[in-house]
C-alpha cells in the first residue's frame, strides 16, 4: 500500500489531498501512468508534468526516480516559500 | 531558542529576534529578514492562504538551515514560517542569522531565503475580490540557487 499526497492546485483539482492505492508501478513515472489512465481530474492534472515536482517519502525526487519501498509519494506544483 | 518552526499563529518579529539575539552565543553580528504579505496589483488583497506538506515542510528546513551552518561561520542561524490564512502586512516568515562578523550573517541570511523560495513545501495563495489564485514560482527564485 502506498499513500499518495496531493497539494495546492493539483489537490483542488483532484478533489482529495491523499489516497491509498495499491501499486504495481516501479518508478514514480509508472505510477502517475496509472494515475492518468483513470482519465476525468487526474488525466488533467498529469497532462503537463512541467509544473509538477514529485517527492518519495519527503524527498524531492525525478520522475524516473524508483518507487520500490516507498511509503508515500507526494505531487505538487514548484513550492513558493519565503 | 528552537532553530526551525513552522506555525500557523501571528508572531512578533522584535520579540523573536531579541530572544534569537540572546542566546546566538556571543556573535558581534545577528542580520535578519522578515517576509510580509503584500498587496497584490489591484489592491484588494483579503487574506493569504498558505498551504505546507506536515513533516516534509520540517524536514526541508532543517536541512536548509543545517547546510546554511556547515556553509558559513555562523554561531547561530533559526527559521520561523507560518501556514494557514493571514492578513495583508501580517508577517508570513522569518530568519534570523548570527556570526562572528557582518559578512557571513549577510550572506547565510540571503542563503536561507534563496532556498526557503524553492525548496520547501510551501505554496501560497491569494484570495481577493478581484479574484482567488495560486501564486505561480518566479524562475529568477530557481536560477538564484546557482548562484550557492
Amino acid at each position: 500500500m502506498l499513500d499518495l499526497r496531493y497539494f495546492a492546485w493539483l489537490r483542488e483539482r483532484l478533489g482529495t489531498g491523499h489516497e491509498t492505492v495499491e501499486t504495481g508501478a516501479e518508478t514514480v513515472a509508472d505510477l502517475v501512468e496509472e494515475l492518468k489512465a483513470r482519465g476525468g481530474a487526474y488525466a488533467f492534472v498529469f497532462d503537463d508534468l512541467s509544473g509538477i515536482r514529485a517527492a518519495v517519502d519527503q524527498d524531492v525526487v525525478p520522475f524516473e526516480a524508483a518507487i520500490s519501498g516507498a511509503r508515500e509519494v507526494a505531487f505538487f506544483p514548484p513550492m513558493t516559500g519565503g | 531558542m528552537i532553530p526551525v518552526r513552522v506555525q500557523e499563529a501571528p508572531f512578533a518579529m522584535g520579540a523573536e529576534l531579541d530572544a534569537f539575539a540572546a542566546e546566538a552565543g556571543g556573535a558581534g553580528a545577528v542580520v535578519s529578514f522578515s517576509g510580509l504579505v503584500r498587496d497584490i496589483a489591484s489592491g484588494d488583497l483579503e487574506a493569504m492562504e498558505i498551504e505546507h506538506y506536515p513533516g516534509m515542510t520540517e524536514k526541508a528546513l532543517t536541512a536548509i538551515r543545517d547546510e546554511a551552518m556547515a556553509r558559513f561561520s555562523l554561531t547561530a542561524a533559526m527559521i520561523l514560517h507560518r501556514h494557514g490564512r493571514m492578513a495583508p502586512g501580517e508577517p508570513i516568515m522569518m530568519v534570523a542569522t548570527a556570526a562572528p562578523h557582518r559578512a557571513d550573517a549577510f550572506a547565510a541570511a540571503e542563503f536561507l531565503m534563496d532556498y526557503l523560495k524553492s525548496r520547501a513545501p510551501f505554496w501560497k495563495k491569494e484570495i481577493a475580490a478581484s479574484g482567488t489564485g495560486w501564486v505561480a514560482a518566479k524562475d529568477e527564485d530557481e536560477a538564484a540557487l546557482d548562484r550557492w
